[in-house]
């Protein structure tokens, strides 16, 4: 596995992860669902406790049990301190795993498999941090194929455990299931409407949390949204699942409605909206992160509405990441500046969506 | 207390910073914090949030709890709860027993239940599958007697009588 990973890590760049294709159940409005599972090993420290010899000896240990199981064959295995902080980035942006490794890459890990659905971090803030993305709304697949992983790798070592407390984790907040799961939903119409607040409103009150595009911390920009569970314990994994699934149905439902409604009374206005989106993207020479985003959004409601039947949903899907700044610098292959990037941008976003009619 | 960015709201956020020795104090309501979120997101990062929590964890109460609170210290990796309180982390998995009594009303807060329900793991050795084995190990022992494997059956006493003398502790 080792000498080749540059090679092959290049080749996720020409490669459209799973969950960009644009499929799965309602995937007009559901990007992606994902599933993750916190886990640590017992008889080691926890990670950010840990003394320099033992984080390394964590890696090894978790390195070698995931290689011996059936379900990771074809995976590839990268050392975080032998890639460039752009390499990491690069994997951020793909969704594979979280900016803590990319800060800190000393003995962190992570393991992906060849279609990119599954990825595992070692020694993030716990031992292990697997995760399952699919395509659409997908949850229940997801937790499937995360559980039978997990149930497998469970027996090739000695997950941290209690009767009492479940899993156990450097976190409380992760203890017990150690499940996060999450959606990724486009909600461009409760958005204009206004609804979205009542939205975060109704969401925190049933234990579950709204987010940006990347997770924790980020800003909602391009109308995407996450919702995942914030509790972990006290809830098993199908009750968690079952809840997630209430309110994103009931998301979906409502996002669909308002499409229509908005349809129906003030169709030129958005037909307006989302041709001068294009038109911008099609000839724009300058272009920053955020602008793309929400006309590119803008873009994607005009497809999933029927407007812009013409335009390839999964190539507009793969530009929202593609014209992230670490995919744009391994494209030109080399450091760019953010103005740079600017440019950069607009040219790949030209390029594709002539190419790509 | 009124915000002071809209002068209309509640203010619930306190900001105090301290920029080149000079002291400046802001009281905001939820809604401009938020607004100010780009350059705040340290202030609100995760981990000042969960050693906010674990200040739930009443401190108060009794002196002498509060005293045998400072001396608690993990035996398997030497963490303090003093340490909780800075990082919002734990040092290890035995660390939950040590501060079993701390944890229980911060995990009660978070979740709404300090109690697992859910997966467990398979591993036979793993502790929660104690009983389970043990019913094993008898039914096993009930076999071999009958069989007549009396060596078997020899082992297989001595270690349910182990496991037995493990649970009573």
């Amino acid at each position: 596995m080792q000498g080749n990973e540059e090679m092959r890590l290049e080749d996720l760049l020409y490669k459209k992860s799973e969950w960009l294709k644009g499929t799965g159940p309602k995937s007009d409005i559901v990007i992606s669902s994902r599933v993750r599972l916190a886990r640590n090993i017992n008889g080691f420290q926890f990670f950010n406790w840990a003394k320099q010899k033992e984080k390394e000896d964590i890696l090894c240990a978790v390195k070698a049990a995931i290689e011996k199981s059936k379900f990771l064959k074809k995976s590839l295995f990268l050392r975080m301190k032998d890639l460039t902080e752009i390499d990491r980035q690069f994997l951020v942006e793909r969704h594979l795993m979280s900016m803590e490794h990319v800060i800190e890459p000393e003995h962190k890990g992570l393991l992906v498999d060849d279609r990119e659905t599954v990825s595992i971090m070692i020694n993030e803030e716990d031992h292990l941090r697997m995760q399952v993305l699919q395509s659409g709304f997908n949850i229940i697949e997801a937790w499937r194929i995360s559980n039978e992983i997990d149930t497998d790798l469970g027996k090739r070592m000695h997950y941290a455990f209690s009767p009492r407390w479940g899993y156990l984790t450097a976190c409380p907040t992760n203890t017990g299931t150690g499940l996060r799961a999450s959606t990724m939903l486009h909600l461009p119409a409760l958005v204009m409407t206004n609804q979205i607040g009542k939205v975060f409103q109704a969401i925190s009150k049933l234990g579950l949390t709204l987010r940006g595009f990347y997770g924790e911390g980020t800003e909602a920009i391009g109308n995407f949204f996450q919702v995942s569970n914030q509790v972990t314990m006290g809830h098993s994994e199908s009750d968690l699942m079952d809840k997630i699934n209430g309110i994103v149905d009931k998301l979906v439902k409502r996002e669909e409605t308002t499409r229509n409604i908005l349809l129906s009374r003030s169709r030129d206005e958005i037909s307006d909206k989302i041709w001068r989106a294009y038109g911008t993207l099609k000839s724009a020479r300058i272009i920053t992160s955020n602008e793309a985003i929400k006309l590119l959004s803008a873009i994607r409601l005009g497809v999933d509405l029927g407007i812009a039947k013409e335009i390839d949903k999964a190539l507009i899907n793969e530009l929202f990441v593609l014209t992230q700044p670490a995919h744009l610098q391994k494209i030109e292959g080399k450091l760019l500046n953010p103005s740079q990037r600017d440019y950069k941008r607009a040219d790949i976003i030209r390029k594709k969506l002539t190419e790509g009619k | 207390m009124q915000c002071d960015v809209c002068h209309k709201n509640e203010a619930t956020v306190h900001l105090t910073e301290i920029i080149n020795s000079k002291m400046t104090k802001l009281h905001l309501c939820e809604q401009c914090a938020r607004e100010k979120s780009a350059e705040m997101e340290e202030h609100f990062g995760l981990a000042d949030l969960l050693s906010g929590l674990a200040d739930l964890v009443p401190i108060v109460g009794e002196k002498q709890n509060a005293a045998a609170e400072v001396k608690l210290k993990c035996s398997s990796c030497g963490f303090t709860f003093q340490d909780f309180r800075k990082t919002g982390r734990l040092g290890c998995p035995k660390c939950y027993d040590t501060f079993g009594a701390q944890l229980s009303p911060l995990l009660k807060k978070i979740h709404g239940s300090d109690t697992h329900i859910g997966k467990t793991p398979l591993k036979k050795e793993a502790v929660q599958n104690k009983l389970a084995l043990l019913s094993d190990l008898k039914v096993k022992l009930e076999a071999s007697v009958r069989s007549e494997e009396f060596e078997q059956a020899a082992r297989l006493r001595d270690q349910i009588r182990a496991l037995e003398r493990k649970n009573r502790k």
